[in-house]
């Protein structure tokens, strides 16, 4: 198996074993019965290491947490194996965005079709008043990575 | 009854043979004898009964609305329906009762389907295993079916084997179950990396992706915008035609259905495959693929060759990067996606009150499992300014290589491609639990997931059974809204795969023990 094992990313390199198509006993063609891929097992790359402002950065743009170290160990390897895409000559190629791209939005007049359902929307939320959802303050940005509590501060 | 095709049931209750609500009833009876399978997460017994009535009324004026009418369906819980709970088996949306229902949902309503149920996935649809939602795993059932029993000589005490059952695949798993169980006829999915090919395979059923724009996604909870399809299964590909035929065409509500026109198709009985180039892409052989699968897809190919059918090697040689594509995009787009969960307007709320920022950042501390923090914390580290280039548009250029290579081959006069569905057949819980998800992840998409970077349309057909008597399944890849040719190809495969029908009876005998009402499959 060619992921991750472990905490060190392999890199598999792929080499191509040329066509060869096994004609099978009733003369039909066969699918090869040798991989196509070799796996090939490099050094592991050097351990990308996040640091604890980065850490703290993406907490704070997610607005989730890492809770513990297997957080952590998750994104780095995600990275790691991420990193796999630089392989890839991508050179003159234009980003894909939809695979409908060659095609035109729909795009439909701009008249009042639906609306006035202001008490089904309200009852799903947990705070209201009146006709509002109901936030705590805003404008309050969330505590340094000292003041709040997150297991990266634990980690510091 | 139970086991018949769509066609049949609804010719059976036109005909007055069986009505509608002693349908319902039976799947509902069957529900609860496969109960420990876990693959629904609400049973909506009332709002079925009673749909199932209506629906008896309509036959008795001779007013049926088609093929689909009185039809018990269940459908995967990260779609939404009116007034019955959607909680995509997250805690985020635990207790969360939509205001509307998905259009996929309303044209099965429309068309007279009964809903029996919502079924458990992964959370948020993210897993190959259907075992991270917080209902718990779903068991596959050929873990109880006589086939696979007997291949591995257990003993009939459905106890003993509270450690060895096996997963469904997913995330669409609990679709999956359910309609292997013979519990509904069709259910939905949804399909972003092979979420509804995956299970398929595993569970023994036809998986269908439709092509990216056929099927609205208004109402399906975004996964990845540019990816997600729903997916249809059903115990035989006349009924995967029979149910697209239903959902696909232009919604106004989803701007990215085409505006085609599209018209739904009956599968003709008698097919020729002699015209027909089937590609076998020889990148789809790597060294993880079972020997078992490999024979199975060799056969496979031999078949159509046989039959008069032109069989070449193609290649894709994007596809060893297409899973790391495939991986960059899907976090991308759900870091993006899962911003709207926080809080305020739907959905848990935590009781912290300090500041907004402080709020929404417990709401989803509460609310997400660690797969889905994962996956948004690592999708916001592809999307940060500095990796915005290296990683996210990177993986941009990949997809349209990886999308180009599919155009080539299919210009090359391919019209449909054969390749295994799964690496192999489902494996114990227990032992898929060793990987975490991201692992499991990338090993079990491989095949499944290139189909929905390029937009293509592929089914997953069960086309043997394992050494250990589980179901291996093959997919088709067809050209972009060819879904006729596709269903074509696989229909005629079906028939000449002969799987067989998962016996479960033994299983629901031992339910009979307990719960002292006899049900059958046969009747």
């Amino acid at each position: 198996m060619w992921a991750l094992r472990g905490g060190r990313c392999l890199r598999a390199a792929w080499s191509w074993g040329g066509s060869r198509l096994a004609r099978g006993a009733t003369g039909g063609r066969q699918i090869d019965q040798n991989p196509e891929w070799q796996l090939e097992e490099q050094k592991p790359l050097p351990q990308k290491k996040v640091t604890m402002e980065l850490l703290d950065h993406l907490e704070r743009l997610a607005l989730v947490d890492f809770r513990n170290w297997e957080g952590v160990e998750r994104l780095e390897k995600a990275i790691q194996f991420a990193d796999q895409l630089h392989e890839v000559n991508t050179e003159g190629i234009e980003p894909m965005d939809s695979v409908l791209e060659n095609r035109c939005l729909y795009l439909r007049g701009d008249n009042i079709t639906e609306g006035n359902c202001t008490k089904e929307l309200l009852q799903n939320a947990s705070q209201t008043a009146e006709e509002y959802f109901e936030a705590p303050p805003g404008n309050i940005p969330l505590p340094k990575l000292e003041e709040r509590e997150s297991f990266l501060q634990d980690s510091n | 009854m139970l086991r018949a095709a769509l066609r049949e049931v609804s010719t059976a209750l036109k005909e007055g043979q069986v009505s509608p609500t002693e349908l319902c009833q039976r799947c509902l009876s069957l529900i609860k004898a496969t109960k420990c399978l876990n693959a629904y997460i609400t049973v909506t017994e009332d709002t079925a009964l009673r749909q199932a009535e209506e629906s008896e009324k309509r036959y008795r004026r001779g007013q049926s609305l088609g093929d689909l009418d009185g039809i018990p369906v269940a459908v995967k819980d990260n779609f939404s329906t009116t007034g019955i709970e959607t909680t995509c088996a997250s805690n985020m949306l635990k207790g969360y009762i939509p205001p509307y229902n998905a259009t996929v949902v309303q044209k099965l309503l429309d068309q007279g389907a009964v809903l029996i149920g919502k079924t458990n996935l992964d959370e948020f649809a993210m897993g190959s295993g259907s075992t991270d939602g917080i209902f718990g795993p779903v068991r596959n059932p050929w873990s109880y079916s006589k086939q696979y029993r007997e291949k591995c000589g257990q003993n009939s005490h459905l106890e003993n084997e509270d450690s060895s059952w096996l997963i469904t695949g997913g995330s669409s798993g609990g679709s999956a179950a359910a309609v292997s169980s013979f519990t509904c006829f069709a259910a939905l999915g949804s399909d972003t990396g092979g979420s509804t090919r995956n299970p398929a395979a595993h569970c023994g059923v036809v998986g269908l992706k439709p092509t990216y724009g056929l099927v609205s996604r208004h109402g399906l909870i975004p996964l990845v915008n540019s990816m997600d399809v729903p997916g249809i299964l059903t115990r035989c590909v006349d009924d995967a035609a029979t149910v697209l035929g239903v959902l696909a065409g232009h919604d106004p509500k989803d701007s990215t259905t085409v505006q085609d026109p599209f018209n739904p198709f009956k599968l003709p009985s008698v097919i020729d495959v002699g015209k027909l180039c089937i590609g076998i892409p020889k990148e789809y052989h790597i060294p993880g693929l079972s020997s078992e699968t490999l024979k199975v897809w060799s056969k496979a190919a031999d078949l159509f060759e046989n039959a008069g059918a032109r069989v070449i090697e193609v290649s894709l040689p994007h596809t060893c990067y297409s899973i790391v594509c495939y991986h960059v995009l899907c976090a991308a787009e759900v870091a993006s996606n899962m911003a709207r969960f926080d809080g305020l307007e739907y959905g848990h709320r935590s009781n912290m009150d300090k500041s907004t920022e402080s709020m929404y950042a417990a709401t989803r501390r509460e609310g997400f499992n660690d797969v889905v923090r994962g996956r948004i914390l690592s999708g916001n580290y592809f999307l940060l300014k500095q990796n915005y280039e290296k990683y996210f548009i990177k993986a941009q250029k990949v997809r349209r290589l990886i999308a180009n290579d599919f155009v080539n081959v299919f210009s090359s006069g391919v019209d449909v491609l054969l390749t295994p569905t799964t690496l192999r057949d489902a494996v114990p819980y227990v032992e898929f639990i060793k990987e975490d998800n991201r692992t499991r992840s990338a090993q079990d998409d491989i095949f499944t997931q290139a189909a929905n970077m390029s937009g293509l349309p592929a089914a997953s057909i069960p086309t043997a059974l394992s050494e250990k008597g589980l179901p291996i399944g093959l997919q088709f890849v067809g050209r972009a809204f060819q879904e006729l040719q596709l269903l074509t190809v696989a229909k005629w495969f079906e028939k000449q795969a002969k799987f067989p029908i998962l016996q479960l009876q033994e299983m629901l005998d031992h339910a009979d023990a307990l719960s002292h009402q006899k049900i059958s499959l046969s009747s």
